[in-house]
């Protein structure tokens, strides 16, 4: 368990698609990649080391910096037993812990309701993006979904600010406890209520902000500065979750120029977040994950990569202890899973349990529906 | 013409179909409710939607693998479809008879899938019931493929009682055992599908039925007190005759197309809502020989339909929000590019169609309203309904102008609501409604000062009622 300044806050990126970790973390000396990736293999001279034995993806200097700084942990082999291939499936199971049976629960909508009981906050949690992802749903957990940070409220389409005010007085009004109307329109009027109380304190986000970083104007670049504004804003929001636009991950064709732009485009926006929650001195108690679906193939197929099972995933923050952790699945043909991909040895699980348990300080095992070995990243 | 014909008009084309235009209520409503209920039931007598024209900007939408594809051009069907009853229908036993994308990973399958709903949806049960047991997105959904005679998997003959026939009880009591959940299971052994999933690394082709007889337990089985040696077929002809399948229906359809009821697991001893309803919709369950269409005529012909107290008594669902202001303004009927970030926002609103959070399907009434939901869907509604530049828009800030050369904020009020559904508000909404509009005094349109000021307030007037919790219901 850590020490920090104020409550440990966990933000989430997720890389939708399925990232393809054997170039993302590449096994550079061995010998199994450049045959199964005649068309795609990272020429070695451009291979960013980290270890003697792996490497980054020459896109993602600004990690190695963090990585240099002992702040980043990189995970590989990371995956679960019986590996699904469809990207739905395996998100859900990412985002649910429940590869057996289709979960309706997800682990972050559990962390909030034991984070915050009594829903005393309606900020709580907060994700990025459009539609829930499973990881935030909860029954009665009230999770404010922003599409857009600068423009998010109710009525945005009423120009002009003094029309617009004066609809939200009446949409208050409205809202307000109704008597003798029914049990679902008085749970409709507490929502709407709900829903204006966190809009109104959201919208105050970005007009106290400054910064001297410039994000991407990516989807990306763009949920991250959202990321980071409403936690610099101190609204006690401890879960801050986004998600990369639909699917961009997935890289059956034309992989080296659409994977080279993301991964550029993931750790320029990765290293701003960073940067930019420094230089406000409120980089303390802010941990990132990110993480993807599953790895691919691990033999390109002249042109992209199909999708796989083990992959790659990231923590970065002050209190991450940097390093590799799982062990790297071997490329040998008979040691792959069957179909020719990466075998796991690092339970998802695992990581959530460490977050849960080291970090977020709550006891994972009703969480991630079981007991999971800790890897020590945080400390 | 009488503002309760063309209420009682918008009532039934709201849950017979998604909504229609002012102008189209009113056609419909002089045309006679009658006649428009056999339109609803026959859509055989209604031109076929025009799919050629989304074919033809599309090219790729033709037998498309892709799930957006296919999720758009059902989307696109129900705003463009003559036949509005069956894309209804097909969205009813879309939300039933649930399978979904994240695991069957096929768009076109799912499109297969949900085009059995719409073809049979309203002919006799037995009958769709066979067409769902030999579909193999379905048997895949719920593992049929996994399930040997050797080796039983008994999730579709579960759920082929519990949640697609039967229902777990009634009246108290249950409406099967566990060992007629084996049995139901053992009947199935051997319906599975070819080519053989998984489909990786090679990539997947098209799905078919196929019985495999060497893999098909042939030995005698007890199936709800009834012995002989039962195939798939023979436990559908037992299901369909039970009590109960014709209780499961009815309540179904009267959840779906009358008014909320509590949630599906609850049934067993929750008495429905309305008991006669109920039994009138057996009653024709029986007497059509397990008809569909018999109980629905049942239904939208009734007085327990017609009722003001059933009109928005039920909370829309996602599609039926996104999909009825569409109509209602007119917009994507025919072609228009943004397609695809529309066939988005029932996602953004909880319902990601074509792909149910699990078996048992969407949460229905209030549990579709979350803090994050109603914002979406206050703002997707706001945003239509306010838009004055839209022309379905602009039609409905004419007829307003039409009331009068000088309209009191009471009727300015009123004419907007009544435009709008006519929506039903409670006394507090129309005092704050009222009052707001009175903020800026009568309404004139004489100058063009005048009506550009009048088409402002009738747009926030429009996004205030779509922002009003009545708004959430139809």
């Amino acid at each position: 368990m850590v020490q920090t300044k104020k409550d440990p806050v966990l933000a989430v990126l997720s890389l939708s698609g399925g990232n393809d970790g054997l170039n993302c973390v590449i096994p550079r000396n061995n010998g199994f990649y450049r045959d199964f990736r005649p068309t795609l293999a990272v020429p070695e001279d451009q291979i960013i080391p980290i270890n003697d034995e792996l490497g980054f993806h020459p896109t993602m200097g600004p990690l190695k910096k963090y990585w240099d700084e002992g702040k980043l942990a990189v995970f590989v082999g990371i995956g679960y037993p019986t590996p699904s291939y469809s990207h739905f499936r395996s998100m859900d199971i990412w985002h649910t812990c429940e590869p057996e049976i289709i979960g309706t629960e997800g682990w972050l909508g559990r962390a909030t309701k034991q984070l915050d009981p009594n829903s005393e906050n309606v900020l709580t949690a907060v994700n990025f993006g459009r539609g829930l992802p499973r990881a935030l749903v909860m029954d009665g957990v009230p999770v404010a979904s922003v599409g857009n940070l600068e423009t998010y409220g109710l009525l945005t389409g009423i120009e002009g600010e003094n029309q617009r005010n004066d609809a939200l007085d009446v949409f208050g009004r409205m809202y307000s406890p109704a008597i003798g109307t029914g049990a679902v329109m008085d749970y409709i009027h507490a929502t709407g209520t709900d829903a204006l109380k966190g809009a109104d304190i959201l919208s105050t986000a970005p007009d106290n902000y400054t910064s001297s970083v410039e994000y991407s104007t990516t989807a990306i670049g763009q949920y991250m500065k959202n990321i980071a504004q409403t936690h610099l804003a101190g609204f006690g929001s401890r879960v801050l979750y986004t998600t990369s636009p639909y699917n961009g991950f997935d890289s059956h064709a034309n992989q080296a120029q659409a994977n080279a732009a993301l991964l550029t485009d993931v750790s320029n926006t990765v290293d701003t977040f960073v940067t930019d929650l420094r230089e406000h001195d409120a980089s303390d108690n802010v941990t990132l994950f990110f993480f993807s679906e599953f790895g691919r193939r691990v033999a390109d197929n002249g042109s992209g990569t199909d999708h796989g099972a083990a992959g790659v995933a990231f923590a970065l923050g002050e209190h991450v202890k940097g390093g590799v952790y799982g062990t790297y699945p071997s490329l040998e043909p008979t040691q792959q899973e069957e179909g020719g991909n990466l075998k796991f040895n690092l339970d998802f699980r695992s990581v959530y349990s460490t977050f849960l348990e080291d970090w977020l300080q709550l006891a994972p095992e009703p969480i991630v529906g079981g007991n999971y070995e800790r890897v020590k990243f945080i400390g | 013409m009488a503002e309760q014909d063309i209420a009682l008009m918008a009532h039934l084309l709201r849950r017979a179909g998604f909504g229609a235009s002012r102008d189209e209520i009113e056609a419909k409503a002089s045309q006679g409710y009658d006649s428009v209920v056999q339109e609803l039931l026959n859509p055989e007598t209604q031109e076929a939607v025009e799919e050629d024209l989304l074919i033809r900007y599309n090219p790729s939408y033709y037998e498309a693998a892709a799930i957006e594809n296919n999720v758009q051009q059902w989307v696109w069907r129900m705003i463009n479809s003559p036949r509005q009853l069956q894309e209804k229908v097909a969205l009813f036993w879309h939300m039933i008879f649930c399978a979904g994308h994240s695991k069957i990973d096929s768009g076109q399958e799912m499109g297969l899938m949900v085009d059995i709903f719409r073809q049979d949806g309203m002919g006799k049960f037995d009958d769709l019931l066979f067409k769902l047991s030999t579909n193999p997105g379905m048997m895949y959904y719920l593992d049929n493929t996994e399930s040997h005679k050797a080796n039983l998997n008994e999730n579709y003959g579960r759920e082929l009682l519990e949640l697609f026939s039967l229902g777990v009880g009634m009246d108290e009591g249950f409406n099967y055992s566990e060992d007629d959940v084996k049995v139901c299971a053992r009947a199935f052994t051997g319906w599975n599908v070819a080519p053989s999933y998984p489909p990786f690394p090679h990539g997947r082709s098209p799905w078919e039925f196929r019985f495999d007889p060497g893999d098909h337990d042939y030995s005698e089985k007890t199936f709800l007190g009834e012995t002989g040696n039962w195939d798939g077929s023979d436990i559908i002809d037992i299901v369909c005759r039970q009590p109960a399948t014709a209780r499961f229906l009815a309540r179904h359809l009267y959840n779906y197309f009358v008014a909320d009821e509590p949630q599906i697991p609850a049934w067993r001893l929750t008495p429905p809502r309305d008991q006669a309803a109920i039994e009138a919709m057996e009653k024709a369950y029986w007497d059509s020989d397990h008809s569909v269409k018999a109980m629905l005529e049942v239904l939208f012909t009734s007085d327990f339909f017609k009722d003001e107290a059933v009109r928005y008594a039920k909370v829309k669902n996602p599609t039926e929000m996104v999909v009825s202001l569409l109509r209602m303004t007119g917009e994507f009927k025919g072609y228009k590019p943004g397609l695809f970030e529309l066939s988005q926002e029932p996602k953004y609103m909880g319902m990601d169609i074509m792909n149910p959070p699990t078996v048992e399907g969407w949460h229905t009434g209030r549990e579709w309203i979350d803090s994050g939901t109603l914002v979406e869907r206050i703002n997707f509604a706001s945003d239509i309904l306010g838009n004055t530049e839209l022309d379905g828009v602009r039609i409905l800030v004419d007829r307003l102008m039409g009331l009068g050369d000088k309209i009191s904020p009471e009727q300015f009020v009123n004419g907007c609501l009544d435009l709008t559904g006519p929506v039903v508000v409670t006394d507090d909404t129309m005092g704050q409604l009222i009052s707001h509009a009175s903020k800026e005094g009568d309404l004139t349109h004489g100058t063009d000062v005048e009506q550009s000021e009048f088409t402002r307030r009738s747009g926030e007037m429009f996004q205030m009622i779509a922002a009003t919790a009545e708004f959430q219901f139809e």
